[in-house]
């Protein structure tokens, strides 16, 4: 199914990126290329005759012992220094509701 | 003055032990030839105003007997890796100015075993590109022509260490940003095991992709920095150790050549005719070279463009203008976050984000990324099975030598720069790439891929191959 100038404006909408027009129009020419290749991947996992052996990878989820990783406060100021906006030790956002 | 092209890290470690010269005569050596040369080549986004302090520290522990593998020797860092106190911005507008926190573990694990971080390099926006032509900042010049990319996305690591500036540098991997450049610099570039470097402290592109890894002159200084770096992390639930992957062969210098692969469209003439020389290289040196067949394998450049993308989309949801980086005021509360990741991100991170938003929504999820992952045992099942029989695989690491500028502007052709590296991202499988054979006076790679946890068997045949 080919890429339209409008689905690409939806697609950014949803993955909050404005861009313009113009750049939508060759976003949708480019993403059709690629998909085009990319689809490709269909042809090989499409053998589901093929054995998949035990062989892939080993890892699995590792987890900590829940607590407190450090003193609570120690980084506040570290971080919130590289914060665009901020008043005291909160982060400003504008008004949501 | 020192001549910092006549070194390796091995020399310089021992010449500083012997004090034949200090860390601070050595860092000076490099801070110069910086400012020599990289005006002109652009491989360095900033250099560190504590580098001298570093070396003097690095004196004082040379001076106090203490032995370490990179005390003294001046390193650069590509610029997606925290170095806390100092800026680090991914090659992204979206993070000018940014101060990072606290250390990388790779950084520490460098800075533990005495290196002197000199500077952080120019890459591609957040390690997203063939060529570092998409960094915000700059682009970077191949030190062996100027009118052409060194390769990316680690293009200002590999160029700062082909232009004599450091003795070693530190990239990252995601589908051959190590290994792509070092071919077209003409240095050894590794991309070890998935999880065998701590990612704690990389800035993410694709999670299950990303690797750290040395730029080095030699097989053996590249070893050295992996040593240094590698290891299990509590702060990186991924990382592995020495144990993770158990050896299942002998080292018996068998190499595999997926021949049908390597002969593909679109492989330069004098890279098939490299390939041929290192073939003989390899079997005048003892090795057994034999033909395998890997059909899976081809397909994890499309696997990749999947994949990468999805998770870049996820990855990349962090940076809203809210907790760090840059903030573009919008109308309201949500028109802040569009105005800051459209100004901020880059055309390329821009297009990835889009791509991988569109791979993951409902309706095509498992047409391509349920399909890609699927690929993606494949492809793992298919390299692990070959490792049975061969202790390496050999491709070359490029199709070609490195380009002009400008010369590869649709965005699939860039890709196609990654046809013989993914696969060890897509599988996890280390890989080296080997300087070896020139394009007129444009240097080439050879790639060597191991099993999972077989980097011991890329250092010896590497040095097997470039005589060390």
């Amino acid at each position: 199914m080919p890429m339209d100038k409008e689905k690409v404006l939806n697609l950014a909408k949803l993955a909050r990126i404005d861009i313009a027009d113009s750049e939508a129009d060759r976003l949708a020419t480019e993403f059709d290329a690629i998909l085009g290749y990319v689809g490709e991947v269909k042809e090989i996992s499409k053998a589901d005759s093929l054995q998949l052996t035990a062989d892939s990878f080993v890892l699995k989820n590792v987890m900590r012992e829940d607590g407190e990783p450090h003193e609570p406060g120690i980084y506040t100021e570290q971080i919130l220094s590289q914060a665009p906006q901020r008043e005291g030790d909160y982060l400003k956002v504008k008004k949501i509701l | 003055m020192i001549d910092l092209s006549k070194l390796t890290i091995k020399s310089a470690a021992e010449a500083l032990k012997k004090k034949d010269f200090s860390a601070r005569e050595i860092t000076e050596a490099s801070l110069n030839a910086i400012k020599e040369k990289d005006g002109e080549v652009h491989a360095f986004l900033e250099v560190f105003d504590d580098a001298l302090f570093q070396a003097d520290e690095a004196d004082r522990r040379i001076a106090d007997g203490e032995e370490l593998s990179l005390l003294g020797v001046p390193i650069a860092i590509k610029d997606n890796m925290l170095f806390s106190g100092h800026c680090s911005t991914a090659g992204s507008k979206i993070l000018e100015g940014f101060t990072a926190p606290y250390d990388a573990t790779a950084i520490k694990k460098l800075k533990e075993a005495g290196a002197i971080l000199v500077g952080r390099t120019n890459m591609d926006e957040f390690a997203m590109g063939s060529s570092t032509e998409n960094s915000a900042y700059s682009v970077t010049r191949n030190p062996h022509d100027l009118g052409r990319v060194p390769g990316g996305s680690s293009g200002g690591s590999a160029a700062a260490l082909a232009g004599e500036m450091v003795l070693g540098s530190l990239g990252s991997d995601t589908g051959g940003s190590i290994r792509q450049p070092a071919a077209h610099c003409g240095v050894v570039g590794l991309k070890t095991t998935y999880g065998r470097v701590s990612r704690h402290g990389l800035i993410a592109l694709a999670s299950s992709f990303d690797q750290i890894g040395p730029f080095a002159k030699t097989v053996t200084d590249a070893e050295i920095i992996y040593d240094a770096i590698k290891g299990r992390d509590s702060m990186d639930s991924t990382s592995i150790d020495e144990s993770t992957y158990a050896h299942r062969k002998e080292y018996e210098k068998v190499i595999g050549v997926p021949r049908a692969f390597v002969e593909e469209e679109g492989v330069s003439a004098a890279v098939r005719k490299n390939f041929d020389e290192a073939v003989e290289k390899f079997e005048s040196l003892g090795y057994k070279v034999v033909d395998i067949s890997l059909p899976s394998v081809p397909y994890s450049l499309a696997a990749y463009y999947i994949i990468l993308p999805a998770e870049v989309s996820s990855n990349l949801a962090r940076f809203d203008g809210v907790k760090y980086g840059l903030h573009v005021d919008g109308e309201n509360s949500i028109d802040d976050y569009f105005k800051t990741r459209g100004e901020g991100f880059g055309r390329e991170t821009r297009r990835r984000l889009i791509l991988g938003t569109y791979v993951l929504s409902s309706g095509y999820y498992d047409a391509y990324y349920g399909k890609a992952q699927k690929a993606k045992e494949l492809i793992t099942s298919e390299l692990r099975q070959a490792f049975r029989s061969v202790d390496l695989i050999m491709t070359p690491t490029t199709p070609a030598s490195a380009f002009k500028f400008g010369e590869k502007s649709n965005p699939l052709e860039m890709y196609l720069e990654d046809i013989f590296t993914v696969h060890a991202n897509v599988s996890g499988c280390p890989a080296i790439s080997l300087p070896f054979g020139k394009e007129g006076d444009l240097p080439l790679g050879i790639e060597l891929t191991a099993d999972l946890g077989r980097e011991d068997n890329l250092f010896m045949a590497g040095k097997d191959f470039l005589g060390e």
